[in-house]
């Protein structure tokens, strides 16, 4: 299993592994830092499960941690899933779906259908690779063309999750419908995020007259439990933010 | 059963993305129509049936789309689940790894390999195929002594990175490299999947590839 960045720190990890071998073989552990979106979603998922885990927090001002934060931890590092004795398992996406499918009895996140599965990852996807890196890019943008640029697409890209949304939901409140599935863990995650980097930015994501069911949606993920109970407060979202905006500092 | 007559594939005759469904379909035996998109005048199909992205690979099942090739081929793995054999291994922590791979592919070689040859400037180039022998040795060491990227069975993994090992030629000849004699246990998979005729029969030759590439280039002046 590729985890390049986990190696700097891997006497934890080793040592955590050995522990692992030595009590209970179905334990699960996850690292990570509170104020990562994609460890909240690994939590968020967790959580809904009922899967019991520990949570072992990377200590942010620790030695190990600069390593972390210089090849960016946000997004590549944490989470890391580690599961008895085996090798962790990284990226938050493919954390999610081996617990959908290790715990199949207890609230199934991914939908049945097929279709409806590969349209759930499409649009995982999307959120991954298209949606969330424009707030990365607006955080690290000065110049005011290039931040009303990324306004705009952050406007279409709404539009379009909008749009996903409606299809999925089918009338009811979750991507999943009547309760949260795959997309509202995937999208929910950001929520926090989002709204610090819209704070700094002039500027509403889930605007209830650009995309009023997201905006909805929005309201009824973000006091969801699961998520409420492992989400960052405000205090540790400007703290982050602040080691952030020194490891990878605004375009020039 | 999923029905075979109803399968569409919307794709471009060189794209490694495409070559993965394409491998994939042949791993079933499924029949389905090949549909070539000339991707500078994109079908109306195609726009409709990814508006997104607007790119290929799409497969349009019984009408209904489904994008992004390595989800293509987990779609097809599931809607024709009792087609053997399986795309994905059945133990969850394995197809962890295999979408893991699948996903490495598309994040660390395909970019690192475009480099090589739309990079300009000899010192650009050389940090490109740095760059790019690391990522392979990556992959060489996940490959370790087992036969397939994930397990013991040719999977999701190995279909992801099949298709590029047609761009070696082509990277050799530009990069002036030989990918062959610094990662022959890349070398020897690629063979063992060209064993496949799933694989053999769907890969393009790779000199027609190198040629595809030379034109592109010719067309943007280099």
């Amino acid at each position: 299993m590729l985890c390049v960045y986990i190696r700097h720190i891997s006497p934890s990890i080793h040592h955590l592994s050995l522990m692992g071998s030595m009590s209970n073989k179905s334990e699960i552990r996850l690292l990570g830092t509170t104020a990562s979106p994609y460890v909240n979603r690994v939590q968020f998922a967790l959580n809904l499960k009922s899967i019991e885990y520990e949570y072992v927090q990377e200590d942010l001002k620790a030695g190990k941690s600069e390593l972390l934060l210089t090849s960016n931890p946000v997004h590549k590092k944490v989470p890391v899933l580690l599961h008895a004795d085996k090798p962790p398992i990284c990226e938050s996406q493919i954390i999610v779906e081996y617990l959908d499918e290790i715990r199949p009895d207890l609230y199934q996140l991914l939908p049945s259908l097929s279709l409806d599965r590969a349209n759930s990852r499409f649009w995982a996807t999307y959120i991954d690779t298209k949606f969330f890196p424009l707030y990365e890019e607006l955080r690290r943008t000065t110049k005011k063309a290039g931040q009303d640029a990324i306004k705009e697409e952050m406007i279409d890209a709404t539009q379009l999750l909008e749009e996903a949304f409606i299809k999925s939901s089918n009338g009811k409140a979750y991507f999943g419908g009547d309760r949260v599935g795959y997309l509202d863990v995937i999208l929910g995650c950001f929520l926090r995020w989002i709204k610090h980097v819209d704070e700094l930015n002039d500027f509403n994501t889930f605007d209830e007259v650009r995309v009023p069911e997201l905006a909805k949606w929005a309201n009824n993920i973000w006091s969801h439990e699961a998520l409420e109970s492992v989400a960052p407060g405000k205090e540790t979202l400007v703290y982050f933010f602040g080691l952030i905006h020194v490891y990878r500092p605004p375009y020039q | 059963m999923a029905g075979s007559d109803d399968v569409i594939l919307l794709d471009f005759w060189v794209s490694a993305f495409g070559l993965r469904v394409r491998i994939a379909l042949a791993e079933k035996g499924i029949h389905y129509e090949y549909r070539e998109e000339n991707l500078q005048n994109k079908s109306p199909l195609l726009l409709e049936m990814n508006p997104v992205h607007k790119k290929i690979p799409v497969l349009i099942h019984q009408g209904k789309p489904v994008c992004e090739s390595n989800i293509i081929v987990q779609y097809i793995d599931e809607a024709w689940h009792d087609k053997s054999p399986s795309l994905l291994p059945s133990d969850p922590y394995l197809r962890a790894q295999a979408r893991f791979w699948a996903d490495f592919v598309d994040k660390k070689v395909y970019e690192a390999a475009k480099k090589i040859w739309m990079t300009e400037g000899e010192e650009d180039r050389q940090v490109a195929k740095k760059e790019l022998i690391e990522v392979l040795k990556v992959l060489e060491g996940q490959l370790g002594e087992k036969p397939y990227m994930v397990g013991e069975s040719f999977g999701l993994a190995d279909i992801a990175m099949i298709p590029f090992s047609v761009w070696f030629h082509t990277l050799n000849e530009i990069g002036k490299m030989n990918i062959e004699r610094e990662c022959p246990k890349l070398a020897a998979w690629v063979n063992r999947c060209m064993e496949r005729e799933s694989v053999s029969k769907t890969l393009p030759h790779p000199h027609k590839f190198y040629e595809f590439v030379l034109e592109m280039q010719k067309k943007k002046g280099h």
